[in-house]
């Protein structure tokens, strides 16, 4: 019964203000200045309006470091056509603590064959098609997570992995499917930079000395990447 | 459980000198701890609700719990990496937790935190994909990166990049397509597509014959796409094309592709 007329005294006062016409009109037009605005809404069954002050949280963002990314230099050697500076970027995204995928490109240049020092005649290919270039699409996993330690007071965290995958490599003036497998070790300096020592062997078939073959590629690169 | 100085660069170290490999690392280290530092010096903080959090020197399973934080001490999170939280004890600690610990925390406001994980839900419904594919198209190989975009969960829109690498001859391919999802909600979902778009095919260096062609092709194919794990997807699928070549007879060519993909 209380409760009851609890709402009736609610209802009242709305009534008034409905049949006082659109607030949001009169204010606009600066009628109704000298009204109070109207009361808030108070839950039925509640008889003291809690007057508190809601604190504004605002938590700040977490930051998720899942992307590494950097730049390595090493020594590629091109099958047949001796060892050069090989350079690159690599990007990589980590899945789980384990799973990481990567993409990188690098560049290296191709010498002489040996059959083009011995002969003297004519060279195989122009310069530019001597440039290699080569993308690569890959799934590594931390085989071996650990700590490396450094004296008595220093740890790092390091990560030996495995990583294959294929793409694309261009030489002797054609794009040639490779495939590429290796495994590389991650030294955290930081928690967010870390050293990187990979070995590669990158395949591609070539038929530009006769015969199709398979030739194999090997690289050794050091790089330095950055979590971000 | 003795602390100790994880991955952090004590100022003692400079006194270190000698190996240059030790030169090279401090310059190298110096310079983005001390960015960081100005950059962000507010951190989310949350307090330990269950008897202790424990706190390990790496961000996995097999690294060694070296420091425990106490019920009701305030934690401050620096940093995440996949299923790890990087956290500063109150009395400087650095160690890293696990998202289930982390999960049993509480917020200023007293609330419980949850980390948001996408989840077989949000597979569903996601709105961007962004992939990677690899396999064989006619006897060649082909390698093929793409984006998608969800208009609802049934039916999606994808923009793909190819290049193709065979024997004889190399090329590229471009092609859009719409994709419908008969089942969007299951792990596995399979899925039907139909597009269209130009290949562009140069014959190798070594044969002499043989001129640059560009045509359009039409395709149709299904596939499956694979809820894995976080933000993965595996994702495997066969196309059949029709090439429009310029000659009398039109080519048809069989695709088939496995590979990755994120969504978000």
């Amino acid at each position: 019964m209380e409760s009851r007329f609890r709402v009736l005294f609610l209802i009242l006062p709305m009534a008034a203000f409905g049949l006082s016409g659109c607030a949001a009109t009169k204010s606009l037009f600066g009628w109704g200045e000298d009204e109070t605005p109207p009361p808030a809404e108070i839950p039925e069954g509640q008889v003291i309006e809690p007057e508190v002050e809601r604190r504004e949280i605002r938590e700040p963002d977490i930051d998720t470091e899942d992307f590494e990314i950097g730049a390595f230099a090493g020594v590629m050697s091109i099958e047949d056509f001796g060892s050069d500076l090989v350079y690159g970027v690599r990007l990589a995204y980590h899945v789980t603590e384990g799973f990481f995928v990567e993409g990188s490109v690098g560049q290296s240049e191709g010498g002489l064959t040996s059959f083009e020092i011995l002969s003297g005649g004519a060279p195989l290919l122009s310069d530019s098609e001597r440039t290699l270039t080569y993308y690569n699409l890959n799934v590594g996993y931390n085989i071996l997570p650990g700590e490396g330690f450094v004296g008595e007071g220093r740890a790092y965290n390091t990560a030996l992995y495995i990583s294959a995958g294929l793409g694309s490599t261009r030489f002797a003036g054609d794009d040639r499917f490779s495939v590429n497998f290796g495994a590389g070790y991650r030294f955290l300096l930081t928690d967010s930079v870390a050293l990187h020592i990979d070995f590669r062997d990158h395949l591609f078939d070539i038929d530009l000395l006769g015969e199709e073959k398979t030739a194999h590629n090997l690289e050794g690169s050091l790089g330095v990447t950055v979590f971000f | 459980m003795s602390e100790r100085s994880i991955t952090t660069t004590p100022s003692t170290s400079r006194s270190i000198s000698g190996a240059w490999l030790l030169v090279l690392a401090l310059a190298l280290c110096e310079a983005p701890t001390t960015v960081i530092a100005q950059a962000a010096d507010e951190y989310r903080t949350v307090a330990v609700a269950d008897p202790f959090l424990e706190m390990r020197t790496g961000p996995g399973r097999g690294y060694p719990i070296f420091h425990v934080v106490d019920r009701g001490e305030t934690i401050e999170i620096l940093m995440r990496r996949t299923d790890w939280f990087q956290v500063r004890a109150p009395n400087g600690t650095e160690g890293w937790v696990d998202r289930a610990q982390m999960e049993r925390t509480l917020q200023p406001t007293g609330s419980t935190i949850s980390f948001a994980e996408a989840d077989l839900e949000d597979f569903t419904n996601a709105t961007w994909e962004l992939g990677v594919l690899a396999g064989d198209f006619g006897g060649a190989n082909i390698v093929s990166v793409y984006g998608g975009y969800s208009l609802n969960p049934y039916v999606s829109l994808e923009v793909w990049g190819s290049q193709i690498l065979g024997n004889f001859s190399n090329g590229w391919m471009g092609s859009v397509n719409v994709v419908h999802e008969t089942w969007p909600d299951w792990r596995i979902s399979p899925f039907f597509t139909l597009g269209t778009g130009i290949i562009h095919t140069e014959p190798k260096s070594t044969i002499v014959q043989g001129e640059d062609r560009t045509d359009q092709i039409a395709h149709a194919g299904a596939g499956i796409r694979m809820y894995a794990t976080r933000r993965f997807i595996l994702r495997a699928e066969f196309k059949s094309y029709v090439v429009f070549t310029s000659r009398d007879d039109n080519e048809e060519v069989e695709e088939w592709k496995v590979g990755f993909a994120f969504f978000f």
